[in-house]
């Protein structure tokens, strides 16, 4: 009983822990934000930060979004076809793309492929003491390699959303001709006429949230390794699993508040 | 803590570069500094020795303010490090150079742009002055011509050299190097040492190194410092180490200290560990 207890109150230790550094992170990005003048990030490490973040993601986002549009329209065209309103199969599709899949998938393929790696580079970086050694040539590390990747974390997620959800929604209508066949004019005005632009801009200001997420876990649990190969292995863990945890916990939120 | 009288040694400046106060520091229960005083004089020397893990290169960082004391006060280039906020101490810093034990290169910048940065950074030079600089110091520490490879493209003594190089570009008051030498073969090593000594005379600059290869060391510096069991146990000039009483020192140098066991108690002494440079040689009488 006393080990039982004992594992839980570290567990809760380690998550207080944990959830502190992260708070702690986000203020100080946000003063670093307050106080640009300062020190403005480094334009340099910003521009690379966005080319690696959102160029290099584009064709696996693009991929996963078109068939997540498909997938969307097949899920929708079964209820439509059988209750004869095909006219509803666009709208159907687009609505889960726009408000949740869109944003969630592609925050997770976000998270998986950028967050992870921005967790692995900070934590190497730390073990083999260069964020030291920034400092100790008087660079501040969060103005020189955090706030950039923060910055474009989070706004190439929104880019990389926006043309996710064109491209998934040319995917529901590619599977609904092809598999459903349902007409491209009528999944064209199925969209059009149905879906508001505050679907779109639902879905948009999750994906705001989502990349402030993983881009402050990412960050929070590179810099604060400990231990050297193993300790890198187990900061990209914990930041892949809190960055999932975020952004299904965000989105609920999200979604009770503005439903 | 001296084993025996303080350096006497003629001072070429009264001015401390270095001033550590009682300066302790722990690792949860770990306690590594326990009460280390030292004033390193401008211009001085200065080795640091002691078995694995005394806490050299945390003294170091202590230094060069990286790592915050648990008690005590340390000063450096005059200026008041503890209690200061990081970016307080970037002025400070840029007057710093320092070359971490492993070399600490950025794997985002090539070889050039490592050597560059502290520069760069600071902005006031063209890129061709730059480049010129660069080429200078990286022929200095035998790599000319390495300006475009990456870290990873280098071996373990070539990281050291460009880290070497990196820390000196700017041409700081005080300079901390981590084990410099350190996975370099003798020939290279010598090199390095000729190396640090000969920028030393030209720049007058405050150097503070922590070395394992002590017999190298010894021909390098002026002074020595024996760290161990979180006090700086013997502080003098190099050519008074042979007669030092102290018996874990005496152990250190003959490779028979157990750094596990601890360490005796060290012999009293009269004032803080003081280091200053020694006076220059007789100028000879026509």
């Amino acid at each position: 009983m006393t080990a039982l207890v004992t594992s839980l109150g570290r567990s809760v230790l380690a998550l207080g822990r944990e959830l502190g550094g992260l708070i702690l992170l986000g203020a100080r990005l946000l003063h670093a934000l307050v106080t640009w003048r300062r020190g403005a990030p480094d334009a340099r490490e910003l521009w690379s930060a966005l080319h690696r973040m959102g160029n290099r993601s584009v064709p696996i986002v693009l991929a996963t979004a078109l068939f997540a549009g498909g997938l969307m329209a097949i899920q929708a065209g079964t209820f439509v076809k059988k209750l004869g309103a095909t006219g509803l199969a666009g709208w159907g599709a687009g609505y889960a793309v726009l408000r949740e899949i869109g944003p969630i998938l592609i925050g997770l393929m976000f998270s998986g492929r950028v967050g992870a790696n921005t967790t692995a580079e900070l934590a190497t970086m730390t073990v083999t003491e260069q964020l030291d050694g920034l400092r100790a040539l008087a660079i501040d590390p969060l103005r020189y390699l955090i706030l950039p990747r923060v910055l474009a974390m989070t706004f190439m997620l929104v880019v990389l959303t926006v043309l996710g959800d064109l491209v998934a929604l040319v995917g529901s209508s590619i599977v609904g001709y092809t598999v459903l066949g349902i007409e491209w004019s009528t999944m064209y005005f199925s969209f059009a006429d149905n879906l508001a632009p505050a679907d779109f801009l639902h879905g948009v200001t999750k994906s705001v949230a989502f990349g402030g997420a993983i881009a402050l876990s990412s960050c929070h649990f590179g810099i604060s390794v400990r231990g050297g190969a193993a300790g890198v292995g187990r900061a990209v863990n914990a930041s892949v699993v809190s960055s999932a945890v975020a952004i299904v916990v965000l989105d609920f939120f999200l979604t009770y508040v503005t439903a | 803590m001296s084993s025996g009288p303080q350096p006497t040694l003629a001072a070429a400046s009264d001015v401390a570069a270095v001033e550590l106060t009682r300066v302790a520091v722990a690792f949860g229960a770990h306690q590594v500094l326990t009460e280390v005083s030292l004033r390193v004089a401008a211009g001085v020397r200065l080795g640091l020795i002691g078995p694995a893990a005394a806490g050299k290169s945390l003294l170091l960082k202590v230094i060069a303010g990286l790592c915050a004391p648990d008690a005590g006060t340390v000063a450096v280039l005059g200026q008041e490090v503890t209690g200061k906020r990081e970016a307080e101490l970037g002025p400070l810093r840029q007057r710093i150079g320092m070359l971490f034990q492993n070399p600490a290169l950025f794997d985002f910048l090539t070889v050039a742009g490592n050597v560059a940065f502290p520069l760069e950074q600071r902005g006031g030079h063209s890129p061709e002055q730059l480049a010129a600089l660069v080429a200078e110091r990286l022929r200095a520490v035998g790599l000319a011509g390495s300006e475009a490879r990456w870290p990873a493209q280098l071996s373990g003594g070539m990281k050291k050299r460009v880290g070497i190089a990196r820390a000196s570009i700017a041409r700081p008051e005080l300079l901390l190097y981590d084990e410099p030498t350190a996975g370099l073969d003798p020939v290279t090593s010598r090199k390095i040492f000729d190396l640090l000594d000969a920028d030393q005379r030209a720049t007058g600059a405050t150097l503070i190194t922590a070395s394992s290869d002590v017999v190298a060391l010894l021909g390098f510096v002026d002074v020595i410092a024996f760290l161990h069991g979180g006090v700086i146990r013997h502080l003098g000039p190099v050519a008074e180490l042979a007669a030092a009483t102290d018996p874990e020192l005496a152990r250190f140098l003959a490779g028979t200290l157990d750094a596990a066991a601890p360490p005796h108690a060290a012999p009293p002494h009269a004032a803080p560990p003081h280091a200053t440079p020694p006076a220059p040689p007789a100028e000879p009488s026509a």
